[in-house]
Parts: structure tokens; C-alpha cells; sequence
């Protein structure tokens, strides 16, 4: 694949004594990249669990009926839950993405080893510092900190920290991108994966610049110098808080183009269109942030339409397009490989039982058909008056980020875990299964997020029965149920995610070393796409032929797509036109 | 023109044109977010439900001011510790978040227009009517006046839904919608209400 340099520019040679070439995929890998992918990882993974038990204490406190975390103790371990999940996390296994898919995707060398370091530690000291504030007790505040709640000042230095360490290491994916150019490392134009890695980059700079743009004032005023305007906050505050989402978006679509590509050989269909795709991210995108003030009193309507459309949904498009071409891509490999048969026989015939496949496969169903499709409706103006900080908002993003993202990302260590760590995936026959529980229990909890909210059920709250308020409220009992179903769903998602870190943690720390060139006759813990990397280029001709085929089976799955988008928007507006009056 | 996985190198002319069916697709595609574009200034024009309101900066201590001198003048009675307030047709309705608590209950009357002001006096609150599920951000110093119609009598509670602090989960309101034309009784408790 990546072709090393036949000549290398003197003075850069040193570093490939100390690489290693990947007998699967043929990349090659510089001994910094690859340990800072490591490290990455490991700590996404920390941080992953202690977000997850906080998950599992929320799931069983809202379910009514066990109701176990008393107020003080809920919201804390929300603020816990959020941005352990959403910031840390997230942006640990992103900074790990970017380090794989840019110095060591393109075959070069880590440029500045020792202050990508310094980014990381940073990062580290950062997260561990707000962790701290929380538990302690003094930032309850929840992930959004809506100025003029007010938490310790550690508390918003301790983002301010680890916002700077995740800039210096995307200031270094670009960096290794110019050295890899310039060392002429590879040929030709960058790897799709690496180009969409490479817009997610983007869209973290804009991310922590608006993060620095908040959080720097908003810490001083903690300090009592100057003063943060509530509305003004809440703007800039969605400038970080969803753009941050859009990264997440940009580097899972980047992942499943690379797992289509390492599980079942799917191609690039069109690499203008997917190219333009991710360009649209970059240039809309961060207008989504916007949809969080459609009912706030501080802008009028012609800024909310402009900008929470993302510009006339021009990033809608790019996820739609995205949404068509990764699929066909999988259809186009699998024709390819001669999985010929009617429509469908491509997916009928693929690896189910490889959970880099289905964890890849059903990120990408839950992403497009729940999140997508109850994304753009619930952030359209006026549908958001029926939608507005009740549970129908957690009931998206749940499956956008959650049943998308981090999926997507679960099931891409199972193919680190070899490639990278050199092991084989412990607890291999659990591995199989966990993709399916996982998504199984989170689209169990976010539908029932989303019935909930729809009969006005609130977001984050402590006690659905009002136990002190000086009036009544009882929703109606099919509440109940539909709160079982978060309890429940969040438990099955929880378990799924202990599952998981048991296996990520046992594979890296006590797993079985693997030599992938020679792994012997027992195949247990290496995903079939290691075992048999599917072919990754094909002949002049038969490319031709496959164009020629086309993709029938994705036109099918993308009109039904279609439908149902149109039906549950339209039902929407119906279901609005009903409430009173009001303009 | 060779097809490769997402994990190689473009190399060559890549920038094709698409096949028939990317661009059959891309075209839907576009035409669709057209409608989704289109469906917000439509339902401005014929729409009943819009969230654009009247809105201006307000100093949190004068709002709540002029918040209670509204319940002075309108109000009918107790309704659990909050004055219970009946305006005329077509008046300007002040509605107060404050932690934690929707200051006061409000009585309106069924088919009649309002302007409903709402402001916070410390943090954010969210304003959500049960169980019409209508949801509106109410933020301190902003007062956001929507013109308001109520469409249906009964009971209705305001469920603050943006975190407010460690009693958000207690903050609960009342509006009361009487059927259209009712004289204003005073002190119309709700029915089978338990004091507490």
C-alpha cells in the first residue's frame, strides 16, 4: 500500500531503523506514532469506564422504579457522565485516530515526538483535574456549565488544560501531514481516511478556539474578573460543545471507510464525491451548533433558520452522500470479490461474526437511520418547540454519538488490538457478540428516550414525581414503561461497554503476543480481515465492470431510508400543528 | 480508472465524474434538504407555532419588579404559596424563573391571545408546559414575550427543564385554562388538588 520512499532525503533515514512494517496492511509504523496511538487509546479506554459506570448509576436512577441516586449525587455523576463521555473520551480515541491515520497511514515519521507528549500529559493532567472538581463536589454544573452557575475555577482550568493538549497534538497531524509530503513518504493524494481524518483536524481547531473563546473568560469571571453574558455564553459555549460532536462525526465516518476497507475490501466508490462530502463538513458544519438556541430569546428567526439549516443543510447532504457511498463502497468490494448474487447476497455473505464488520455496520444503521433522521427534524426551528430539553434531545444524541461514534470506535480497537498492540483480542468469543448487545441496549434506551420526551418528559432531572413541588404532576403510565426502558437499555449498553474495556484492557495488558507475518494455525482473537486482508485495489477492467453492476442493493436500503426520513419529519410538523398558538 | 479502498493512496486522475447512481442519489439528496430549508420560513408564513416572540434585554431585578407588580394587579388569590393571577384578554403576562419556583400561577382563558413574558431572575430555566410539550428557553436578563393562544381548558402544569441547581427536579408551576367565556372566579384551586 503506502510505498516507502526508494530515496530518502538525507538526515531522515535514521528513524525507519526503529519502524516497523506491517505484514498485513504494509504500513509502516515509526515506534513514536505507534506509541502514542497506544497511549491514546488506553487512556480514551480509562476514561470510557469511568463514564460508563456513571452511565449505569443515571440509567438506574431514571428508571423510576429503582430511582437509586439521591438529587445532589445524580446531577453530579451527570456532569461526571458528560464530559467524561463527550470531552475525554472522545478526544483521547480522536487524538489516537489522528495519529494513526497521519504519520502512520501515510508511512512517515512523528514530527516533534517530545511535544505531542507534552500534549498528551496534558491532557491527562487536565481530565484528572476536573475529575477531582467534580467528585469533590464543587463544580455540579453539569457538562454545559451555563454561566451563571458557577463552579471551582479548577474546574474550567482543568478543560482549559486539556483543550490545549488536544491542540497541540492536531497541530502535529497537520505538521506529520507537511513532513510526510515533503519526505515524499507516499504518492499521489492522501488516502481517503487520512483526508477525512484530516477535516475532522479542522473542525477540532475551530472546536477549541470557540473552547478558548469560553472557557478563558468564563475562568476568570469564576475568579470574579470581568463578567460572561448568559445568552453570549450559551453561543459560543454550542461553538465547542457540538462542534466538538461534528469532530466525532468526521473521524467516524473516516473509521468506517477504514474498516469497510480492512473487513470486507470496500472501495471507494467515487473518491471526488466522498472528498466533497467531507469538504462540506468542514465548510457547514460548524453552524450546527446553532440548533441548540432555537427557543432562546436572545436571536431572531432569520439567524436561527440560516444557521441551524447548517446553511441550507448543505452538511446534511454531506452525511447523506456519506450515508450512500459507504455502503455502496461495501456492495462495490463484495461484487468485487464475487459476491454476485441479486441484490443482497453482499451483505447476506458478509462477516457477521467479525466485530470490526457488524460494530461497523450497525454504527453506521444507528447512525443514519435514528440519529440522522431525529437530528435534522428535532433541530429544525419551530419542531424544536416540542422538543426542547426533554428527553427526546439525549434520545438522539445517544445514537449519534453513542450507538454511532463510540461504536464505531469500539469496533475499530478490535482491529488495533493486532495491528498495533501486536496481540491477539482476548475473550475472543465474547468479542463477537458485544457489537450487538452494545447497540441493541443503547437503541432500546435512546427510542425510549425519545417516546418519553415526547410527552414532554424532561432531560436531566433528578425526580419525574416533583416530591417537594407545591403542585402535582403525574404522567401518564406508559412514562413508567418507557422509563423501564432506559433503565433497562442503559444497563444492557453499560454491560456491553464493560465487556468491552474487560477485553481492550485483558488483550492490550495481558493478552497473547501475535506475530502477525507467521500467526500460526490457531486463528482465535485476529479478525478475518487480519487473517485475509480482502484485496485492496483492483484491475482497470474490473472496476470498470463494477461501475458498470452498479450498487442495486444500497439504492434499496437508501429510498427506504428515505421514507422513513419523510414520514417521521412530516409527522413532526402534524404533531406541532397541534399545540397552541404561539408566535 | 482503478478502484481502491479508503487505505490507499489516490494516485493519478481521481476527480472523476460520479456513476448514474451517485448522482441520481446526491440529486434526491439535494432536493430534499430544499424541503427541509424550506418547510422553516413556510411555516413562518403559514405555520401557527413559531418561537420568534419579542425579545429584548431586560435587568433581571426589574423584571422580576415588574413581575410582581402584574400579580398585584391581576391576581385573584393563593394558589400554594404563589399568588394566583387571572389577566384581561390581550394583556401583557409576566412569568418569573427563579430558583425554585415559576412565580405566579396563571390563569388564562381558553381562545384568547396573551403575551407571555418570560425571564429568569438568577440562572437558566427552561419553561415546559405539560402536557401541551411546548418548550422554551428562559434565560436571565432576556425577556422573551410570545403572543400565545391557548387552544384547549384544563389543567397545565410548567415544568422548569434546564438544570437550575440542586432543587431543578422541584420547580413546578400551574396555568389553568378556563373554557372560553368563564367570569374570573377568585381562588380557583385545581380540582382535587391536595394542599401540602
Amino acid at each position: 500500500m503506502t510505498t516507502a520512499a526508494p530515496a530518502v532525503p538525507a538526515g531522515g533515514a535514521l528513524w525507519r531503523l526503529a519502524a516497523r512494517v506491517c505484514p498485513v496492511t504494509g504500513l509502516t509504523l515509526n515506534r513514536d506514532s505507534e506509541r502514542l496511538v497506544r497511549w491514546n487509546a488506553v487512556a480514551a479506554v480509562v476514561f470510557f469506564l469511568v463514564g460508563v459506570v456513571a452511565a449505569l448509576l443515571l440509567a438506574l436512577t431514571r428508571w423510576q422504579a429503582v430511582h437509586l441516586l439521591e438529587p445532589v449525587w445524580y446531577y453530579r455523576i451527570l456532569t461526571l457522565h458528560g464530559l467524561n463521555m463527550l470531552i475525554f473520551f472522545i478526544i483521547f480515541f480522536e487524538m489516537a485516530v489522528l495519529y494513526f491515520a497521519g504519520p502512520v497511514m501515510l508511512g512517515a515519521r512523528q514530527p516533534a515526538p517530545k511535544t505531542a507528549w507534552l500534549g498528551f500529559w496534558l491532557m491527562v493532567a487536565g481530565a484528572l483535574t476536573v475529575n477531582a472538581v467534580i467528585f469533590m463536589g464543587r463544580a455540579d454544573v453539569l457538562f454545559t456549565s451555563y454561566v451563571p452557575l458557577r463552579a471551582h475555577p479548577a474546574f474550567y482550568l482543568g478543560i482549559i488544560l486539556f483543550a490545549v493538549g488536544a491542540l497541540i497534538a492536531t497541530s502535529l497531524f497537520f505538521a506529520a501531514m507537511v513532513v510526510a509530503r515533503r519526505e515524499r513518504s507516499y504518492e499521489g493524494s492522501v488516502p481517503l481516511v487520512t483526508y477525512g481524518a484530516l477535516t475532522a483536524a479542522i473542525i477540532a481547531i475551530i472546536t477549541l478556539l470557540h473552547g478558548a473563546a469560553i472557557y478563558i473568560p468564563t475562568f476568570l469571571w469564576s475568579l470574579d474578573i470581568g463578567t460572561v453574558d448568559p445568552q453570549v455564553y450559551r453561543m459560543i459555549f454550542w461553538g465547542l460543545g457540538h462542534s466538538s460532536q461534528q469532530i466525532n462525526v468526521a473521524a467516524m465516518v473516516s473509521i468506517w471507510y477504514l474498516l469497510g476497507g480492512l473487513t470486507v475490501g470496500a472501495v471507494v466508490v467515487n473518491q471526488k464525491v466522498s472528498r466533497w462530502a467531507f469538504t462540506l463538513y468542514v465548510l457547514f458544519i460548524s453552524m450546527a451548533s446553532a440548533h441548540h438556541l432555537l427557543v432562546d430569546p436572545g436571536m431572531g428567526p432569520a439567524w436561527k433558520i440560516w444557521n441551524t439549516s447548517y446553511a441550507m443543510y448543505l452538511a446534511v447532504l454531506a452525511s447523506m452522500i456519506h450515508g450512500f457511498t459507504v455502503p455502496a463502497g461495501v456492495e462495490m468490494g463484495m461484487r468485487l470479490r464475487g459476491f454476485v448474487k441479486g441484490r443482497f447476497e453482499w451483505l447476506r455473505r458478509a462477516p457477521w461474526s467479525d466485530p470490526g464488520f457488524s460494530g461497523f455496520w450497525l454504527s453506521l444503521v444507528i447512525f443514519g437511520f435514528m440519529g440522522g433522521i431525529t437530528g435534522v427534524t428535532q433541530g429544525t426551528e419551530q419542531i424544536n418547540i416540542i422538543v426542547h430539553n426533554t428527553l427526546r434531545v439525549p434520545g438522539h444524541f445517544h445514537v449519534t454519538v453513542v450507538g454511532g461514534t463510540a461504536l464505531a470506535f469500539m469496533a475499530v480497537t478490535y482491529y488495533l488490538i493486532p495491528l498495533v498492540f501486536q496481540r491477539r483480542v482476548r475473550f475472543w468469543a465474547m468479542a463477537k457478540w458485544q457489537p450487538y448487545l452494545f447497540a441493541a441496549g443503547i437503541s432500546l434506551l435512546s427510542m425510549s428516550m425519545t417516546f418519553a420526551g415526547s410527552f414532554g418528559v424532561p432531560r436531566r432531572h433528578a425526580d419525574i414525581t416533583f416530591p417537594e413541588a407545591p403542585f402535582t404532576l403525574e404522567f401518564p403510565p406508559v412514562v413508567d414503561v418507557l422509563m423501564a426502558g432506559i433503565g433497562i437499555g442503559g444497563t444492557l449498553a453499560a454491560i456491553a461497554v464493560l465487556m468491552f474495556v474487560a477485553i481492550a484492557v485483558g488483550s492490550v495488558f495481558f493478552g497473547e503476543k501475535v506475530d502477525l507475518a507467521a500467526p500460526g494455525p490457531d486463528a482465535r482473537g485476529i479478525p478475518q480481515g487480519i487473517l485475509r486482508l480482502p484485496p485492496q485495489t483492483h484491475s482497470a477492467e474490473a472496476s470498470a465492470a463494477a461501475h458498470e453492476a452498479g450498487t442495486p442493493g444500497t439504492l434499496v436500503l437508501v429510498f427506504v431510508f428515505l421514507a422513513v426520513f419523510i414520514l417521521y419529519y412530516f409527522t413532526n410538523w402534524k404533531v406541532l400543528s397541534m399545540i397552541w398558538k404561539m408566535g | 480508472m482503478e478502484l481502491i479502498s479508503g487505505l490507499v493512496p489516490a494516485r493519478g486522475v481521481w476527480w472523476r465524474p460520479a456513476n448514474r447512481q451517485e448522482r441520481l442519489w446526491i440529486a434526491i439528496a439535494f432536493v430534499w434538504c430544499l424541503v427541509l430549508f424550506a418547510m422553516m420560513p413556510f411555516w413562518h408564513l403559514k405555520g401557527g407555532q413559531n418561537p420568534t416572540g419579542i425579545r429584548s434585554r431586560v435587568d433581571p431585578a426589574a423584571f422580576a419588579e415588574r413581575t410582581l407588580r402584574f400579580a398585584e394587579e391581576y391576581g385573584i388569590g393563593d394558589d400554594h404559596g404563589v399568588p394566583l393571577v387571572a389577566p384581561p384578554p390581550g394583556a401583557e403576562v409576566y412569568l418569573l424563573g427563579q430558583m425554585w419556583r415559576w412565580y405566579p400561577a396563571l390563569q388564562l382563558e381558553e381562545g384568547v391571545t396573551y403575551t407571555l413574558h418570560l425571564s429568569a431572575l438568577d440562572v437558566n430555566h427552561g419553561f415546559s408546559l405539560y402536557p401541551a410539550n411546548l418548550n422554551l428557553q428562559v434565560v436571565p436578563g432576556y425577556d422573551y414575550g410570545l403572543r400565545i393562544t391557548p387552544n384547549k381548558a384544563g389543567e397545565y402544569r410548567v415544568v422548569c427543564n434546564e438544570f437550575c441547581g440542586v432543587g431543578h427536579h422541584n420547580m413546578l408551576g400551574r396555568i389553568v385554562v378556563v373554557p372560553a367565556g368563564t367570569k374570573v372566579a377568585a381562588a380557583a384551586t385545581a380540582p382535587g388538588e391536595e394542599t401540602r
